[in-house]
């Protein structure tokens, strides 16, 4: 991996051995660390959901139990929430790229950061631990069920909330690194757009999750010592579990797009060579999705049996979400307007980002509006939106940053042609997997069933051969991650040309990011007045 | 999470200045304070909910707790509120004899009223009053154990700061550990000081 030939710098990646990974207080290696771990549950999540629907093409057929199917959507709904979407962009890339981009050295707390990495792996192990009797319950832990089941609730209770743990940690530092360690001259208004969704996101993570780790506790002794908040039975009440849950839970749903709404507001100016539209109003929609939130968890329980006032207000409040979410993509497109767009790999996964969102953020009004979802309520159209939302907002967002930042990562190129051909059958593959799922689920196929009458099954079919383009397009995709790993092209420092400060330091970054702290003049938006830093 | 150069050899220090330094760890401990009160807000809804519930099982078990115990554990509480307060403007003086004497003290009172819990545990085991036995008593050993975890982790956070005092590590220009541990004793005296009267005074 060295690059002695051209007498490159290997910047931080210098030092070798597992205690110069283990024991790091480099921010950018800490990020390095949480990409590894997140991407390799992306994989086996992913296998699991392929494997869920593979069963799911031939109804009645015994390709494995029932109970394993549940098992299954358990594993691949939980892994992907809390150990790949949840963490992915804000610790990986988060981690990685929050010191480059205010100018400073590190993040305010590198040994917390450091040990919020430990906590969450070791999270990682109980929750694996807990899967000697493996969980069925679904990745929402409803109660009372997940109360009663024979799985290891108790374990996987405690593993979450220490995953939760390592989640409020690296929300504070990110919090109080903004706040205090930007670059000389980089006030509020001029910091980049990925900072401001990082800040919201970081908001949320303190605010929302120490209700999450409060319900889980709870969860864990009404198992272990028999108390009875969630059983009604004991005079409990399991709709003060969905509060709990979903409180924490819907605004976590903004943990996961704030950071890759951030990404696309990166990377679309630099593709577009324009100036960014309605920065101010970019910044700021960013935290009114994150306080808006925290008000709607309510529509998740529409049909859970909560009043019908309760049910009206949260309805009222989740159409306002829609308002600075549209804010940003207009934003977007704005920015796009009579611009000299380039179609580079990281481009093509930010437009994918704007288009499936779109489809993914209308379905969400379905589903807001009381009406359309007590029709479509635990449908498969539910999961065809929540998959639009989060693998084509969310997952897209974080490949599109992936594929802009590989070079100042790595210090090495990715194969640009290989990297297209992989979007290419991700996008195919994704639309043909999940848009006829929303057809099954309006024609009123149910959810997390393992088995459904005939008359869904030519549908299915499409689906499941949609997840193997799909699951084709990954492979690709990460082939191509793991050559420009070990062989990709020398990266020069800026190959984008673009303005925020990551480009003005070498690829990869020196331990200490920059040579001089810089000090900041201007915006870093500014592609008509300005000529791009660096070389390349 | 305190951050000091010392401590960080090897590290090039991430702050341009001690006093960023300072202004870094107050916030920090202030956001993690913000969580900590969240945490409990989970409890103290949960308590809202089933004393709405159920007013007569509240009343009836809140006679079973010992007020003159919460008392006195509500004294013992705040008096350690004041030595970790003194320990502070202590240090900030650089009398580093005073800031181990009333660190000491601040431990013992911690540990006072782990023991004065304890007994009141033993005995409402001992009259068959366990977490499983109804909602109010699964409230009452949720929340007073969950606070009792904290005062433990206290001892630990101040222990540690009595270690580094011994090493003398903290003088008048370089005390941030001290004053970050005291406002987390701040909060976990604070929250019982919600508990007492929640549980030992409204019936």
């Amino acid at each position: 991996m060295a690059l002695p030939e051209n007498g490159r710098s290997r910047g931080y990646l210098a030092a070798r051995g597992f205690r110069s990974w283990a024991l790091t207080l480099d921010h950018k290696r800490i990020g390095a660390l949480y990409l590894y771990t997140t991407l390799f549950f992306f994989l086996l999540g992913g296998i699991f959901g392929l494997l869920i629907r593979i069963k799911l093409m031939y109804p009645g057929q015994a390709i494995f139990s029932n109970q394993t199917y549940n098992v299954l959507f358990t594993l691949h709904g939980s892994m992907m929430i809390f150990l790949f979407i949840i963490p992915g962009i804000p610790s990986g890339l988060g981690n990685f790229f929050i010191p480059l981009l205010i100018g400073a050295r590190d993040v305010a707390f590198p040994r917390l950061n450091l040990a919020s990495y430990w906590i969450f792996v070791a999270g990682i192990l109980v929750i694996l631990g807990s899967l000697i009797r493996p969980m069925d319950t679904g990745w929402t832990f409803y109660t009372p069920y997940s109360a009663k089941t024979g799985a290891n609730i108790a374990l996987l209770s405690f593993g979450i909330f220490l995953v939760g743990m390592s989640s409020i940690l690296t929300g504070l530092n990110f919090i109080v690194t903004v706040h205090k360690l930007r670059a000389p001259g980089m006030t509020w208004h001029r910091m980049p757009l990925f900072i401001w969704g990082m800040y919201a996101t970081s908001i949320i993570q303190v605010l929302a999750t120490p209700v999450v780790g409060i319900t889980f506790l709870l969860l864990a002794m009404e198992r272990v010592f028999g108390i009875g908040f969630f059983d009604p039975a004991k005079g409990g009440d399991p709709l003060l579990f969905q509060h709990f849950f979903w409180f924490y839970s819907h605004p976590v749903v903004y943990v996961m797009i704030l950071p890759a709404m951030g990404v696309i507001s990166e990377v679309i100016p630099v593709f577009s060579r324009k100036p960014i539209f309605g920065y101010k109003a970019i910044a700021y929609s960013s935290l009114a999705i994150a306080f808006i939130g925290f008000l709607v968890w309510g529509h998740h329980m529409f049909v859970s049996g909560m009043s019908k006032t309760a049910s009206i207000i949260f309805s009222f409040l989740t159409f306002f979400v829609a308002v600075p979410t549209s804010v940003k993509v207009f934003n977007w497109i704005a920015t796009m307007y009579k611009g000299s767009i380039t179609f580079e790999s990281p481009m093509l996964y930010a437009l994918t980002f704007i288009s499936l969102f779109i489809i993914g953020g209308l379905t969400g009004m379905f589903l807001g509006a009381l009406a359309t979802d007590v029709h479509v309520h635990d449908t498969y159209f539910i999961v065809a939106h929540f998959h639009y939302t989060m693998m084509g907002g969310t997952v897209m967002g974080l490949l599109a940053g992936l594929h802009y930042w590989w070079p100042k990562m790595t210090g090495r190129m990715l194969s640009e042609k290989t990297a297209r051909w992989g979007w290419l059958l991700t996008f195919i593959g994704f639309n043909l997997t999940f848009l006829v799922q929303f057809y099954l689920g309006f024609k009123g196929m149910p959810r997390r069933w393992a088995e459904y009458p005939p008359q869904y099954q030519t549908l299915n079919i499409v689906s499941t051969v949609g997840s193997w383009i799909l699951a084709g397009g990954i492979l690709v995709m990460f082939s191509n991650f793991i050559r420009g790993l070990f062989r990709g092209d020398p990266a020069p420092a800026n190959p984008w040309k673009g303005l925020t400060l990551e480009w003005q330091t070498s690829s990869p970054p020196p331990e200490e990011n920059f040579g001089t702290v810089p000090v900041v003049t201007d915006w870093p938006y500014g592609y008509v007045k300005r000529k791009p830093a660096g070389d390349g | 999470m305190a951050h000091s150069a010392a401590e960080s050899a090897g590290h090039p220090s991430v702050h341009a200045s001690p006093a960023v330094a300072y202004e870094a760890a107050k916030l920090g401990i202030w956001a993690f304070l913000a969580t900590e009160v969240l945490l409990f807000g989970g409890l103290f809804t949960t308590y809202i909910v089933f004393r709405l519930k159920f007013p007569e099982m509240f009343h009836r078990d809140y006679l079973h707790l010992d007020r003159v115990l919460g008392a006195a554990n509500t004294v013992v509480l705040i008096a350690s509120s004041l030595t970790v307060a003194l320990a502070i403007a202590s240090i900030r003086k650089g009398e580093q004899r005073l800031l181990k004497l009333f660190l000491s003290l601040t431990i013992f009172l911690a540990g006072v009223f782990l023991v004065i819990k304890y007994f009141e545990w033993t005995e409402k085991f001992a009259h068959g009053l366990f977490p499983g036995t109804d909602i109010f008593f699964s409230l009452y050993f949720m929340m007073t154990g969950l606070h009792g975890l904290h005062v433990a982790g206290g001892i630990a956070v101040l222990g540690a700061m009595l270690f580094l005092a011994g090493r003398g590590r903290f003088s008048e220009s370089y005390n941030t550990p001290v004053e970050i541990s005291g406002l987390y004793w701040h909060f976990v005296d604070l929250v019982w000081i919600y508990l007492f009267p929640l549980f030992y005074l409204i019936g």
